[in-house]
């Protein structure tokens, strides 16, 4: 079928999209930004909670998809709305004229330097669970030295549920993310100490409370309820921490060898950028407005314009690919009805 | 430590300061506790930058102990501030500048508070009438003393006559820097360096030749924190406090601690005695404490003031060791002599504590 459809994103919710609507006979457009598809998935090792190889799920995606138009290191400049379309131009020079915008345009990474009491980008042994995922995949990064992982600490709720950072939703994926993060690096360094500083564990999806279970009862970790007010450093590099316990009612102070803040999801500026363009609403949260939050969660309020994945707020893998199906479904629906 | 990461903190964290024309209110217990500090910011400021600094006498104190303290209302305060405001009206001013870090913190806090609850300053504006007829514009620009300090620390630079280096050793001196609680951790923009990383006092040591030290319990109160002190009971909380603080810093050596708050160098001034007596411990080199010092104090020593003149004698910790390593010349024989050489009153020397 002819029908130019423009996915505007290639992470796992626009690769999904993608390939959905290569078997119902379409030929997508995908935009990516970047030089590479898979989102954020594709910089991440495992994923919870069985441990899944984050590659093999991206890689399958994208050959699942490798038939659509993919402009990989491409923006879109502009969106001029047309009588019953759109005219997108894009920044390598191509103008589409399309009837179905998909937006899967995702999230940003909270930037923890925001967190200034948490001393990221001020203290050595401090980094954000994106980089502790480079480290899983890479083995390179000098803040983890391997004879000396005594001590590490998880800080969970990193610019999530957090007034003064202005973003007050819940990131969803950050307490189950620091407990697989746990386990792994309780895997690598057996004798260390691991503690987990929390205000609640959200533990909601599928296998999610057995894997909390296990890490306290088979890798020792310990969750301590109460955030970190500040950290510090140590004469000798290390990170102290400061935090209260609140279920004991008493200040805790740990020296730690490595610190690491579970940055939460925030709103992609990117999807905002692109939603100004095509006149859609952000919801309070900064995030895309969908026509209906229950009922019509995949679609905007505009004609021919659909969301899938995070850019409508933080979701998890197998949510976003199930919003990516049911995207993909609506679309093949929405062209049979112009027809 | 990342320096690069606080730079791009400090680089967010700047405010603008008039160069001139301020309206100056002194703290209630500075002049008592190191009363040459108040008296070097006007000498400094109006005298030898030739800055437009009024004060007035008619001016009180703001209420801010008493509200940190718990024993008054908060209209009361609100308009003891009213009518220092309307004294600043009165006399042509738009900028105010406080001498106390807790008045600041106060000034800023009745401004932020009339911002969202307009209803409350009217109320004021009534009482302040009722009370002394009085009248008044809010300031276009509130600043803690140590901001204008720090916005003339590159021309107090200009005309240094000594530079924070070790003389001895030829490597700068190691500063700790100690900010008021209430300078920025309600308000971090209205900070300079904003709440976790504080950089007026830094700008002034890197400005004036020495290096600042970072110690994990920098952050920490200083012990003063007016309940852990005021409240008789309380204040062994407000001497460990201070014992926490000296035993995070001692391996950094520091050869000295600024302040920019009536209550920080005095406690963490007076409290090394304590901790001396008690503990038998000391922080500084040879038996001596660590000199603590206001940022005046500390902007006449690199001007070439001398050092009795600026009150260093009124300090428990001995100032000696550091005016030795900067190399300031100073005659110790006339260390507690007053005006026309009149001699003041000895102390009497501590059993621990190393002084002079």
């Amino acid at each position: 079928m002819k029908e130019n459809i423009v996915i505007v994103g290639g992470g796992i919710a626009g690769l999904e999209a993608a390939a959905q609507l290569l078997d119902l006979g379409f030929k997508p457009i995908i935009i990516e930004k970047s030089d590479h598809l898979g989102g954020h998935v594709a910089d991440w090792n495992c994923l919870f909670p069985d441990m899944s190889p984050a590659k093999d799920i991206v890689s399958s995606l994208i050959a699942r998809s490798a038939d659509a138009n993919i402009f990989l290191n491409t923006e879109i400049s502009f969106v001029n709305k047309l009588k019953d379309s759109y005219n997108i131009m894009l920044s390598n020079g191509i103008s589409i004229i399309t009837r179905i915008l998909l937006m899967t345009t995702g999230f940003s990474l909270f930037d923890a330097h925001r967190k200034e009491e948490y001393g990221y980008g001020i203290y050595d042994q401090v980094m954000t669970n994106k980089d502790l995922e480079h480290w899983f995949n890479t083995g390179d990064d000098k803040r983890i030295n391997n004879s000396a992982m005594n001590a590490v600490g998880f800080v969970h709720c990193v610019g999530s549920r957090d007034e003064k950072a202005k973003n007050s939703q819940c990131s969803k994926v950050c307490c189950i993310t620091a407990i697989k993060q746990a386990i792994e690096l309780k895997q690598k360094f057996p004798d260390a100490m691991i503690y987990c500083f929390y205000m609640d564990l959200r533990m909601f999806g599928k296998k999610y409370e057995d894997f909390y279970i296990n890490a306290q009862r088979d890798y020792g970790i310990r969750f301590i309820r109460g955030r970190v007010s500040e950290v510090g450093e140590n004469i000798d590099g290390r990170v102290i921490v400061k935090a209260e316990d609140t279920l004991s009612g008493k200040p805790v102070k740990v020296t730690l060898d490595l610190l690491v803040l579970m940055a939460g999801m925030v709103c992609n500026p990117d999807s905002t950028k692109v939603a100004n363009m095509a006149s859609l609403p952000v919801d309070s949260d900064g995030f895309l407005k969908s026509k209906d939050n229950v009922a019509d969660i995949i679609e905007s309020p505009k004609e021919g314009v659909f969301y899938a994945g995070a850019c409508t707020g933080p979701k998890t893998v197998p949510e976003t690919l199930a919003e990516a199906r049911a995207a993909a479904l609506k679309i093949y629906l929405y062209i049979k009805g112009l027809e | 430590m990342i320096y690069q990461g606080k730079q791009k903190i400090w680089a967010d964290y700047q405010k603008e300061i008039p160069d001139n024309h301020w309206f100056y209110v002194r703290s209630c217990i500075r002049q008592n506790f190191f009363p040459g500090a108040e008296k070097m910011f006007m000498e400094i400021c109006r005298d030898l930058l030739k800055k437009d600094i009024f004060e007035t006498e008619n001016h009180t104190t703001c209420g801010g102990i008493a509200y940190h303290c718990d024993t008054i209302p908060q209209e009361t305060v609100m308009t003891i501030v009213a009518r220092q405001f309307a004294l600043m009206t009165e006399a042509g001013y738009e900028n105010y500048v406080a001498s106390c870090i807790t008045s600041f913190g106060n000034y800023i806090e009745i401004l932020e508070t009339w911002k969202e609850f307009p209803e409350l300053e009217t109320r004021i504006r009534e009482l302040l009438w009722k009370a002394c007829r009085r009248e008044f514009n809010k300031p276009k620009y509130v600043a803690h003393a140590s901001d204008l300090v720090y916005k003339y620390r590159n021309e107090i630079a200009a005309r240094a006559k000594y530079r924070l280096v070790n003389r001895f050793t030829g490597e700068p001196l190691r500063g700790v820097e100690h900010i008021g609680c209430h300078y920025a951790k309600m308000f971090p923009a209205r900070g300079i360096g904003g709440a976790e990383y504080p950089y007026v006092l830094c700008g002034m040591i890197e400005s004036w030749g020495g290096n600042v030290i970072d110690y994990p319990e920098r952050r920490h109160c200083c012990g003063y924190g007016f309940r852990q002190y005021h409240v008789k009971a309380n204040r062994g909380y407000s001497l460990s406090n201070t014992h926490k603080k000296f035993e995070s810093m001692e391996p950094y050596h520091p050869d000295f601690i600024l302040t920019n708050c009536p209550g920080c160098p005095y406690f963490m001034d007076r409290w090394q005695y304590v901790i001396a007596e008690t503990e038998g411990k000391t922080y500084g080199e040879n038996g001596y404490g660590i000199p603590v010092l206001t940022y005046e104090e500390l902007a006449s020593l690199v001007l070439g003031y001398n050092p009795w003149d600026i009150g260093l004698q009124l300090h428990q910790v001995a100032v000696e060791p550091l005016l030795d390593k900067i190399g300031i010349e100073y005659d110790p024989a006339e260390k507690y002599k007053g005006l026309n050489e009149k001699e003041i009153m000895r102390p009497e020397l501590p059993g621990v504590l190393r002084c002079c």
